[in-house]
């Protein structure tokens, strides 16, 4: 199992000054700048969020160097972005293409092979104890890059921050996210970036595997319908914002519900406006019908239902824009996209949050190099989100964390070479 | 939303799990035609899933590139799946019903034919042949029809050319009924033109523009290029024999011909490359990554190989040595494989080339229609 979370990604995000054939248009530093600084709400470094915006320039070039290919426009979902190059094949298929540089090159792989714990010594690495299939050993180090993602496979970890509710969370990537190396270097003393407390968490499709289930568990239709939790009631504003925007937010407000579980409901106008999705939805004559499939109180839902169609204020609909179609005089209301419960069948699909990654990393410097009690360590560096808290402290921007790790593997790399 | 499955085989609702899933990743549409027409699609069904099978090139990209391949407990397997959907396909297809057991054990299948075409038309001639006549020397203008006559040689074959146009024809009007709907569509020239090209040049094996990953993970040219020897030297040695009927049918000219004619040389340029485009395919298969295969191997690819491996060595070794004793033994053989390959022809692998082409047309209207 190659590539940890990457293996799930689909583009990275990069600065370009015009569009070319794989980017509709230029992307130039400041906007990338301003992107960060309102997702992250200033939580970040702008000295190494800067120098990743400005050494993502080059990336696509030199990855594809390397054998990596990216995905001209087609038509569909996988349209042309402006901000973000695609993979072809999606980011396995960029894992495969390292690898097979890294094969070429002499790379030595050890599938299956964990490490333990290092070995520091006043800011240097010797050794790592690493366990395989043969069982423990310890492997001399002249240099020692730190790839190990984020601790969102941790439930231990997470309940830390969110309770017993991290039971019912789904881990979107790798199992293999424990954040071992994490909290060993933090042990040692190793400095901290990012927000401990956050994970960027989706709501997705509650039948997804417990992991892996990466992108094919996303749900699209929460904007034009209504989300009701185990009491057959709405929790918040559906239509707040256009979907990518918002997507973000909704895992944590499921996190919310009683049994961190909801139900999304659509009617059946609404069933082409978004992606096809990979459990059927459940499907029922009427709300009270639906209802009694989901295991929701029939009354109840009638209820709100009713309560939402007659709040819902006449409008000229349009599924692609904020459209002005709400509610009034409803807690909460529905901003967007609002349009009356009434056309069988109803569809429902349940949800719950889907965690991608957390926040919380090792302080680098711009040299990659992991900082131990604010000095630099000699030959340990990081790179990829057990880092990406660094620049990206809360919040999150399709493509990023593939920038971020590609522009400091990238160094993290060179400056190993240099200790060998 | 839900399609009935009833009736859906057990491949077939394979095939139609593991769209879903695609439908909603999305991330292999670079690679081939399958996913930009699935992305028209909210839901399959038997006709669908039948088109898009026969639309898969089997370049296994998306196998390498798929994050819900086996270990993932999805265990998506969509070259393996769609390869076994097209053998039920062409079985499906195939008539009469009876042979249609001849698309699950191949390569034995069409050993077996064969052996029995080369041992009769053997004891045929040396019934009714003086084995003097075929061990002895002929040369210059009809020498062939000295030991077999030519309206011997002409009949069958152009009988059980005929069987297999129509048995093959028969197939690709019942695809593209199930496929499209309306035979009107057929007279799409645009279409038409599209899928020739997308032919030519094995567009889809390109893998969007590496190659597909076969015989292994990397990425490679080798297969498409080993397609294109055997394609055009299948189209040379077409030409050849075409050629060779008009010289004799109308300028009276006989075989053999010498041998810097367009006959000869088309017919061994043809016959080198088929012979060097099959062998390359029978060494890369059994250098080949077998987890994006169906389970149980029919023996689909090997037949074809084989068959089409021997007709074009033994017609290479009859225009060789053609001027020597050997001649009427070479001859006779070469016939009897010839006549294998022809009858075993619409029951084996070459009639992807049929439901392939089916499907690219069908594609082609599918594009022109969304405006691309």
């Amino acid at each position: 199992m190659r590539g940890g979370n990457s293996r799930h990604t689909r583009n990275l995000r990069y600065l370009h000054r015009s569009g070319n054939e794989y980017v509709s248009g230029a992307y130039p530093e400041e906007e990338f700048w301003n992107d960060l600084l309102r997702v992250t709400r200033g939580r970040t470094n702008e000295h190494l969020a800067r120098m990743v915006i400005r050494r993502s320039a080059d990336l696509p070039a030199w990855m594809e160097s390397q054998g990596c290919r990216f995905q001209k426009p087609l038509r569909g979902t996988l349209g042309l972005s402006r901000t973000n190059i695609f993979f072809r094949g999606g980011g396995k298929a960029l894992m495969n293409a390292w690898y097979t540089r890294a094969l070429d090159l002499g790379v030595q792989v050890s599938y299956d092979t964990e490490v333990l714990d290092v070995e520091l010594d006043r800011g240097r690495c010797h050794a790592v104890r690493v366990r395989d299939g043969q069982g423990e050993r310890r492997l001399t180090t002249k240099a020692l890059v730190l790839a190990s993602g984020g601790f969102q496979a941790n439930i231990p970890w997470l309940k830390e921050y969110w309770g017993d509710a991290a039971e019912n969370f789904i881990i979107r990537g790798t199992p293999f996210n424990q954040g071992r190396m994490l909290r060993v270097m933090l042990d040692k003393g190793a400095g901290s970036a990012g927000d401990p407390r956050q994970c960027h968490a989706v709501a997705i499709d509650a039948r997804a595997p417990v992991f892996d289930g990466g992108i094919v568990s996303r749900l699209d239709c929460v904007p034009f319908g209504i989300v009701v939790n185990a009491e057959a009631r709405r929790f918040y504003d559906e239509g707040e914002d256009i979907w990518p925007k918002r997507y973000a937010i909704w895992g944590r407000l499921v996190a919310d519900q009683p049994g961190q579980t909801a139900w999304v409901i659509v009617d059946h106008k609404a069933i082409s406006l978004f992606m096809p999705s990979l459990f059927p939805p459940h499907e029922a004559g009427s709300p009270a019908e639906l209802a009694e499939i989901l295991g929701l109180d029939g009354a109840e839902l009638e209820k709100t239902v009713a309560a939402f169609n007659q709040a819902v204020q006449p409008g000229s609909f349009n599924g692609d824009a904020p459209d002005g179609c709400r509610t009034r005089d409803l807690t909460p209301p529905k901003s967007n996209w609002a349009r009356t419960l009434d056309t069988p069948p109803y569809y429902a699909w349940p949800l719950r949050p889907g965690i991608t990654f957390t926040y919380l990393g090792l302080k680098v410097d711009d040299r990659a190099r992991v900082l131990v009690g604010d000095e630099p360590a000699a030959n340990i560096y990081a790179a990829g989100e057990i880092m990406a808290g660094n620049i990206l402290g809360q919040g999150y921007m399709g493509g990023l964390g593939m920038t971020i790790g590609a522009v400091f593997g990238r160094i993290a790399g060179e400056e190993a070479a240099g200790c060998v | 939303m839900s399609e009935s499955k009833a009736g859906m085989s057990k491949t077939m609702q394979e095939a139609e799990r593991m769209m879903r899933i695609c439908n909603a990743c999305r991330y292999c549409s670079g690679f081939c035609a399958v996913f930009p027409a699935m992305e028209l699609r909210r839901s399959f069904t038997d006709k669908d899933l039948t088109y898009l099978a026969n639309l898969c090139h089997n370049c296994r990209g998306c196998y390498y590139a798929c994050q819900y391949a086996p270990p993932h407990e999805f265990q998506l397997n969509l070259p393996a799946t769609f390869e076994e959907l097209r053998r039920e396909t062409w079985q499906r297809f195939s008539w009469p019903e009876i042979f249609g057991g001849l698309f699950r054990r191949n390569a034995l299948a069409v050993l077996l034919i064969t052996s029995a075409c080369v041992a009769m038309v053997l004891a045929l001639t040396f019934l009714l042949q003086e084995t003097a006549v075929i061990f002895s020397e002929h040369q210059g203008e009809g020498a062939f029809y000295k030991v077999v006559p030519l309206t011997v040689m002409v009949v069958p074959a152009m009988l059980v050319s005929l069987y297999g146009a129509l048995v093959l024809g028969a197939g690709f009007v019942r695809f593209w009924q199930l496929a499209d709907g309306s035979m009107g569509s057929l007279l799409d020239l645009r279409a038409h033109g599209r899928a020739v090209l997308d032919v030519l040049q094995l567009r889809w094996l390109r893998g969007g523009g590496d190659g597909c990953n076969y015989p292994d993970e990397s990425f490679s040219h080798g297969r498409r290029r080993l397609h294109h020897l055997v394609f055009y030297g299948f189209m040379l040695c077409l030409a050849s024999t075409s050629l060779a009927a008009f010289q004799e049918h109308f300028m009276g000219l006989q075989a053999p011909y010498p041998y810097l004619s367009w006959t000869v040389v088309l017919g061994t340029v043809g016959g080198v490359m088929q012979v060097i485009g099959t062998s390359g395919f029978m060494l890369l298969r059994l250098r080949r990554d077998r987890r994006p295969d169906p389970e149980a191997d029919p023996g689909l690819e090997a037949g074809l190989n084989l068959m089409l491996f021997l007709t074009n060595t033994t017609g290479l070794a009859l225009m060789a040595l053609r001027e020597s004793s050997a001649m009427g033994l070479l001859l006779v053989i070469h016939l009897g494989f010839v006549l294998g390959l022809f009858l075993t022809l619409p029951y084996g692998k070459f009639v992807h080339a049929v439901y392939r082409y089916g499907a690219l047309v069908r594609n082609a209207r599918e594009q022109q229609a969304e405006g691309i």
